[in-house]
């Protein structure tokens, strides 16, 4: 396997979604080539850092006043 | 972080129609339910797309009152959920064309970005390389990471792999096709990973890993 085929099917190593097969193919790509294993961690790293971090967060003071706002809104018939 | 989980048996029926069902008949507690449960999520993803607070707020308000008007037309074919994004991203994507006087703005206007899909920064990162940084300084590099991206990339981001939506019921939601999102996945999640190598890498002879944000370059 090339390290490009590799990258295509990234996502569907990442998510578990393919056969397995294909994902032993991969796996043993993964054990051989650095690089490879390296974009496999650090790109899982991504996903998770992202994730676990509130990045647009909505303070609970504007939550309730936007939520009044529309509720208020919604009983007058919008 | 709250993350939607799917619908996993086809035969219940997801939880959101029986409160859609109360809201039809006049029980107005039950779409409170349903802002509450959503808002979080709905303001993410106008911020994404609007890259602009005060215009998140809005369309998250507007995007409600309009789901609320037009539950008539929600068909029972499609979650709840999946129906409400697609009107807060069209609602987001109005915002954006006035600002930009008028200037068409879809979430295919970024097909012609560079591929993204070859990884160039190929070393390994520190371990818990965001340890290296203070939870403000970490958010900055988020933000300033993803807003990299085009806006289509982002929400695509954002709804797979934060909110935890399937790849159907994102495709669904922002009207694209399912190679389409799987597609944008891939290289947003490389871009990112790629952007995000510059501060998290192991950096030879050093301990500590990555720049401090206010020396980071764009």
């Amino acid at each position: 396997m090339k390290c490009s085929e590799f990258i295509a099917l990234l996502d569907d190593l990442i998510d578990d979604t393919i056969a397995a097969e294909v994902r032993a193919e991969l796996e043993t790509h993964l054990h051989k080539c650095g690089h490879c294993e390296v974009i496999f961690n650090t790109t899982r790293k991504t996903i998770e850092i992202y994730r676990s971090h509130d990045l647009y967060e909505l303070p609970n003071d504007l939550r309730d006043r936007l939520h009044a706002a529309i509720m208020a809104r919604c009983k007058k018939g919008c | 972080m709250t993350t939607i989980q799917p619908n996993t048996g086809q035969d219940e029926p997801h939880p959101d129609v029986a409160l859609v069902e109360r809201v039809r008949g006049g029980d107005i507690a039950a779409y409170d339910e349903l802002v509450r449960k959503y808002e979080r999520q709905i303001f993410r993803i106008a911020q994404h797309i609007t890259q602009n607070r005060e215009d998140a707020e809005d369309v998250m308000q507007d995007a409600f009152l309009k789901a609320y008007q037009k539950l008539d037309q929600f068909q029972g074919n499609s979650k709840f959920y999946t129906w409400l994004v697609r009107i807060a991203v069209n609602e987001s994507l109005m915002r954006l064309r006035k600002r930009r006087t008028g200037k068409m703005v879809s979430i295919d206007e970024d097909l012609e970005t560079e591929d993204g899909s070859v990884p160039r920064d190929l070393a390994d990162w520190a371990p818990d390389p965001e340890q290296n940084y203070t939870q403000t300084e970490l958010g900055k590099i988020l933000e300033k990471t993803i807003k990299g991206l085009p806006p289509g990339f982002r929400v695509v981001f954002e709804l797979r792999d934060v909110q935890g939506l399937s790849t159907e019921d994102t495709a669904e939601a922002l009207g694209l096709s399912v190679p389409a999102v799987k597609s944008r996945l891939l290289r947003a999640r490389l871009q990112l990973r790629e952007r995000l190598s510059r501060y998290f890498k192991n950096k030879p002879g050093s301990r500590m890993a990555g720049p401090r944000v206010a020396r980071a370059e764009s």
